[in-house]
């Protein structure tokens, strides 16, 4: 059994459940336990370091902190805590008296950082620590014939951290192709889903998210699948406002990639929670060649 | 007598503890403007504000709205052949421009930005809702109305919280904050 401290982040509690419940069920199916940190806070998505940098690592290196005392690894399924928590956990280690400034900080709550967590998103989890063909071997209800839109987005590739490739990436592609699903080309897959811009700018943010849709639309996906809750909400959330500002008519389901594969390895629709979503999958799933039961 | 830093170092100062190269590197190519989703929206490419700020144009560069249309995606900071962190920079203006109080009216990015930050120093996790306060008074009737919809099905659908969530040790976090920044202007 492997095990790592999780990190759910605060869209996983409301707005994005089925992201939290299917991510604890599959990753079960897999051999992989969680223990959700105790207490943990906000890492800030992109606000705090709009504001003030110092207090942008402070909350982050709190929910580190949180980590160590569990002595297990971090894994984050939001792609914007997953960003935060990488880099604050690397400006700490590489800068000692930063380091030292921000401990000061957490003796408030009696806590202490000293960089020994490795820093993970839930895809990294899949794609390494569990591994394609494990994925395959516990597939029992393959999506076949299914299209899927593997939607990186931004954060869990960017900024680069070391040498890996953050212009082909193929790892999500392949943990969609293990759950029996098929792939699209999309080469949308790494640009921005807007991000905050949907607040801040909502003329340029509908305008990015139509792009997206646009493209998997016209490469024939059924559905797109998204590893991180900002991106899930700009593309399904809003696509009745796209609709309105740009005269389009897309009904295209987007759903966490954690619910797909929670299918493939038999997991009810009902315990991944699919149903929520403002565009239901259901007609997606009716191209599957072994219809999983629909909730 | 000690002179003035001009603005153009003002900012690479900001961005000291960046692992981009320094702005004066840039070398004008323009891939940060063709890969940056949000160029069409903005008053200037990043490249053009780049080439704003190396000239010390300090007023033009704070009145732009370009570094608040930033999506902080990072796709021009991977891709840079200078190694220059785009992205980081605009978080630097953004942070500058606030710290100044100086910027183009009608943004809803510093607004946004400011209640974010306070919604977590008052309960540690962030809270949709109140977040929605910051731009739903921007919205004409009919978007207006989509919103509270689409807001409303999301309720229905349990996505969206009722009640602000808190953690639990909040008074230790209040005083962790405290011994970073100036807690008075959050309260
Ligand atoms: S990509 Fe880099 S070098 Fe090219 S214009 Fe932009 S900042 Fe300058
Ligand atoms: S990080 Fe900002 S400036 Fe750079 S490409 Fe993305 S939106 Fe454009």
């Amino acid at each position: 059994m492997k095990k790592f401290a999780y990190f759910p982040g605060c869209s996983l509690e409301k707005m994005a459940l089925s992201y939290h419940k299917s991510t604890i069920e599959s990753a079960r199916k897999l051999g992989v336990e969680f223990e959700e940190l105790d207490d943990w806070n906000c890492c800030g998505a992109t606000a705090y370091f709009h504001v003030d940098e110092l207090l942008a690592y402070t909350l982050c290196a709190r929910n580190l902190a949180l980590a160590e005392k569990t002595n297990l690894d971090m894994v984050a399924p939001c792609a914007a805590c997953y960003k935060n928590s990488y880099f604050t956990n690397d400006a700490l280690k590489k800068d000692p008296d930063l380091a030292e400034h921000i401990n000061f900080a957490l003796e408030e709550d009696n806590l202490h950082f000293t960089g020994k967590v490795t820093v993970k998103h839930l895809l990294e989890v899949f794609a390494q620590d569990v591994g394609v063909d494990e994925i395959k071997a516990k597939t029992t209800r393959p999506l076949e014939g299914l299209r899927v839109a593997a939607y990186y987005g931004c954060q869990v590739l960017r900024p680069r951290k070391d040498h890996e490739d953050v212009e082909q990436p193929h790892f999500f592609e392949d943990i969609m192709s293990a759950a029996g699903a098929e792939p699209i080309d999309f080469p949308e897959k790494l640009l921005c889903c807007s991000g905050s811009l949907i607040i801040t700018n909502r003329h340029a943010a509908l305008s990015m998210v139509r792009n997206l849709l646009q493209s998997a639309a016209q490469r024939g996906a059924a559905v797109i699948a998204t590893a991180c809750p900002m991106c899930q909400v700009n593309l399904e959330c809003y696509q009745k406002q796209v609709n309105q500002e740009f005269g389009t008519d897309f009904n295209m389901p987007v759903l966490y990639f954690t619910q797909l594969l929670g299918l493939a390895l038999g997991i009810t629709p009902k315990r991944l929670r699919i149903g929520s979503e403002l565009v239901l999958p259901t007609p997606a799933f009716s191209r599957v060649r072994r219809t999983p039961a629909t909730p | 007598m000690a002179s003035k830093p001009t603005f153009s170092d003002e900012i690479a100062n900001l961005l000291h503890a960046s692992h981009g190269n320094p702005i004066k590197i840039c070398m004008q190519c323009g891939t940060c403007a063709g890969t940056c989703p949000s160029a069409p929206f903005m008053d200037h490419t990043p490249r053009r504000l780049i080439a704003m700020i190396n000239a010390n144009m300090k007023e033009e560069v704070l009145a732009s709205n370009t570094y608040w249309y930033c999506a902080s995606c990072y796709h021009c900071t991977v891709r840079c052949p200078c190694e220059i962190d785009i992205a980081g920079l605009m978080y630097a203006l953004k942070r500058y421009s606030m710290w100044k109080g100086q910027f183009k009216e009608g943004l809803i990015g510093p607004v946004f930005s400011e209640t974010f930050v306070k919604t977590i120093f008052r309960s540690g996790r962030s809270y949709e809702p109140i977040l929605a306060t910051t731009y739903l008074f921007t919205f004409g009737l009919q978007d207006f109305i989509t919103e509270a919809q689409t807001a409303t099905t999301m309720m229905l659908k349990g996505r969206l919280p009722l009640l602000p969530p808190r953690i639990k040790r909040l008074k230790n976090f209040r005083r962790m904050i405290g011994r970073v920044i100036p807690v008075g202007g959050l309260e």
